[in-house]
């Protein structure tokens, strides 16, 4: 070609800039048929390419998703043990029914809800605070949030071992400290209430960070205007706490508890390693079993997958109610504001 | 179709070839999510393959193991290597048995990730001889293995009905009990070895009679048994039948055998002779450094535990005696699974560590008991010492606990029957709950874990 494209290209004669498209005047009856069919190529890859895009996404899915939950679904209509999965004795509903007058389960369930109590409020509360705190003007404040985040980031292993070795019984440092201002030493581990506190401490230790970074996030959202004509009105710190700051947070809150609600239904790691026996148990009296030990008992401890199984499928039942329980509280909240 | 409402840049389809380019997303789909599943399901090929040989032609034979087994340590893969020039040796090794045992059922089950030679240990024997043996080797029929090289009952617990052997066996616990000499001393018991077994030769109640005695006298804060659940374990271990008849029937419950170590543990706990510990904890660990206990059943392993807590000043403080009724707590077994592609190199290989020979350098170095009685009279087991010990013969006294061993039945659940008799029952009573309330919690405990 003699013209120079590298200094300035020709104007295109048609459609812009798109190269490839052959002249219209040069069509001859071959490259309309060619044309037809490359068009109708394309059509299908248009039609077709974003399924392919998307899915790996779904294969994903279906491997490590939906095939796992119906396989869970259909193991625990039966009766298998995990030395010979493949074993499977029709048991209908009885891994279900039996969990009715399962004692350990309604046991487990019970030490879920208080240990999420017991972990959840206090740690959003002291969050709410944290970053009320943080709020404010201060010298390295971003030497404060990672030091807020640091628990987070510490894995749930580490901190439980070290958690178990400040509540040890006889050598732990919690006890030392009480033993010096005089009060008795306490059984950790294996008294009901103090075990709980002692495995909520270590959730509240591991996720105040986290929401308070959350909170803080929100608040930093929030317009500086509106303290100003709070302030001008003649409020106090206090009262532009409760008045401006908690209103705004509103979304953010109903976010961090629901959140932490499926969080704590789902606690496990914790559990697991402060059980001084090193068992699935939690506690030789199942003091602090939840509902994730007892599954992670029944099918991994004792290889009963079928019964594992159906208490999975309830828990993901339970699971559902709270979800459904929360969003109902939150239309009202929203529809009340 | 949303794709319609694509821009018009995009419909006209600028660059690249578009067959190409979807031939391409295509393939990368495909592989991508093919390379995923495979991923899962297949990972045993993968495995096998990669050790099918290495660069030099070298037969690579790859163990999977749980804890220290000790093999490496005591050099035995070097050696084996040199006498076979062909062979390659690498280990995996898991390090608690309660993460390397169910992995190794799903690998047995779905046949898929198993190493040419797998590790049990002896609480799973039963499960794997009655529900896996059709996927192990029959280790008996290779040449050089010949079943009175080992001690009976420890052959016989690898063995299926028909007479199939799946497992070689390692290594064994026979067990003594381990007493610190100083604190008999204080309390006015004697501290030679003979006459301390002879305090409760035979008989259990004797050892809480002894107990009774050295607690009256006892140094301040200390106790005489470090914990209920090493003592109802040892108790359970000496008995022939515990947990399952010689027909598979579960009878701890029934069986008065149990109710009698956990009466006479239970016992012990309310009298205030045992520690109100769990072995190997952290607290108890530190039992051990603080000496707070003065006996503690042992089989050879203990004394490494006992070592590797003790502070320096109790180097040569201990002393071993012979437990009332001889038991055996721990031991390994090497099975070759059927699917791995050295079956034949992988028994060979089985066959030369759990030799004699082997077994007595592997006691040498790793304290690992032998289950081979013609290494008890081989030098290493004879003239074995422990620092913790002093010069006390200790392979002598574990080989003599060794031949007294009685053969238990032993049952695919034990762990768990074990475990909730310890950690679900006997430990209630060192936390003020009765006798009572503790093997009710435990039986309860048991059942439920029991049922399918």
């Amino acid at each position: 070609m003699a013209t120079r494209h590298d200094i300035a290209a020709p104007p295109a004669k048609e459609g812009g800039a798109a190269p490839g498209r052959a002249p219209a005047d040069a069509l001859s009856a071959e490259a309309a048929k060619k044309r037809a069919r490359l068009s109708r190529r394309w059509q299908r890859d248009i039609r077709w390419s974003p399924y392919a895009f998307v899915s790996p996404f779904f294969l994903l899915f279906l491997a490590f998703g939906l095939f796992p939950l119906i396989y869970t679904a259909w193991a625990s209509l039966h009766t298998v043990e995990l030395t010979a999965p493949t074993d499977m004795e029709w048991a209908g509903l009885r891994n279900y029914t039996r969990i009715f007058d399962d004692e350990f389960f309604w046991n487990a369930a019970k030490n879920t809800l208080t240990i999420g109590i017991i972990s959840t409020v206090p740690q959003l509360l002291m969050a709410m605070g944290l970053a009320h705190i943080l709020n404010y003007k201060l010298r390295g404040s971003t030497f404060y949030r990672v030091v807020m985040l640091a628990p987070y980031a510490t894995s749930i292993a580490a901190a439980s071992l070290v958690f178990v070795l400040l509540f040890g019984r006889d050598y732990g440092v919690i006890n030392w400290v009480l033993d010096m201002v005089g009060i008795d030493k306490i059984d950790w581990q294996n008294d009901k209430w103090p075990s709980q506190f002692a495995v909520s401490s270590i959730i509240i230790w591991r996720w105040t960070g986290y929401n308070a970074l959350i909170y803080l996030a929100a608040m930093q959202a929030i317009p500086q205007d509106l303290y100003e004509s709070a302030a001008l009105d003649g409020a106090n710190r206090w009262q532009q706490f409760i008045h401006v700051t908690l209103p705004s947070l509103r979304p953010t809150i109903l976010f961090t508890v629901v959140v932490s609600t499926i969080g704590a239904s789902q606690v496990f790691g914790e559990p697991l390693l402060f059980d001084a026996n090193k068992g699935a148990s939690g506690g030789s009296q199942h003091q602090f079993q939840t509902l994730g030990l007892y599954l992670y008992e029944q099918g991994w401890v004792n290889q009963h997958l079928g019964r594992a199984s159906a208490i999975a499928w309830v828990m993901f039942l339970i699971l559902i109610v709270i979800g459904i329980v929360n969003s109902v509280i939150s239309r009202r909240l929203r529809a009340s504001s | 179709m949303r794709a319609r409402t694509l821009p018009l840049s995009r419909l006209r389809s600028s660059g690249g070839n578009p067959v190409a380019r979807r031939a391409l997303a295509v393939a990368a789909v495909v592989s991508l999510g093919a390379g995923l599943l495979a991923g899962c399901a297949d990972d045993g090929n993968d495995e096998s393959d990669t050790s099918s040989g290495d660069s030099n032609g070298k037969t690579v034979i790859t163990l999977g193991l749980f804890g220290t087994q000790g093999f490496k340590e005591a050099g035995l893969y070097s050696e084996y290597e040199k006498l076979n020039p062909k062979i390659k040796i690498q280990e995996t090794v898991v390090e608690r048995n309660e993460n390397y045992y169910p992995a190794l059922v799903n690998h047995l089950t779905t046949n898929s990730g198993l190493q040419d030679i797998q590790a049990v240990e002896v609480g799973n024997i039963a499960e794997v001889v009655q529900t896996q043996a059709a996927k192990l080797m029959d280790l008996s029929k290779v040449s050089g293995v010949q079943s009175s090289n080992w001690l009976d009952w420890k052959w016989k617990q690898a063995t299926t009905k028909d007479n199939q052997t799946i497992g070689l066996g390692t290594d064994i616990g026979p067990m003594a009990i381990c007493y610190r000499k100083d604190l008999f001393e204080k309390a006015g018991l004697p501290t030679d070895r003979e006459e301390v077994s002879k305090l409760w030769a035979g008989d259990w109640e004797k050892y809480v009679q002894a107990g009774e005695e050295y607690q009256k006298k006892a140094p301040k804060g200390t106790t005489f048994v470090d914990s209920p659940g090493g003592m109802i374990n040892a108790i359970l271990s000496g008995e022939s039948e515990k947990f399952y008849d010689s027909s598979g029937k579960v009878i701890y419950k029934t069986n008065p055998a149990v109710k009698k170590a956990f009466d006479l543990t239970a016992e012990a706990a309310e009298k205030g002779l045992t520690g109100n510990q769990t072995q190997f904890q952290p607290a108890w660990d530190t039992t051990i450094a603080n000496s707070k206990f003065a006996t503690v059943s042992c089989p050879p392993w203990m004394l490494g535990t006992i070592m590797g807590k003790s502070k320096p000043d109790s180097y040569g403080k201990w002393d071993v005696a012979a437990a009332p009724k001889a038991g055996n707590w721990g031991g390994t077994f090497l099975t070759v699974p059927k699917s791995g592609k050295h079956t034949e190199e992988a028994a060979k290989l089985v066959a030369w560590l759990t030799a004699p020979e082997q077994q007595a350098k592997l006691f040498a170095k790793q304290g690992s008991f032998p289950s081979a009685p013609a290494a008890y009279d081989l030098p290493q087991v004879t003239g074995a010492k422990n620092k913790m010990t002093g010069d006390a013969p200790i392979g002598t006294i574990f080989a003599e606990a060794a031949k007294q061993i009685p053969t238990q039945v032993i049952g695919p659940k034990d762990q768990i029957v074990q475990q909730g008799l310890t950690d679900n029952g006997v430990i209630l009573v060192t936390q003020g709950k009765s006798p009572k309330e503790a093997w009710d919690n435990a039986v309860k405990t048991i059942d439920n874990n029991l049922e399918k």
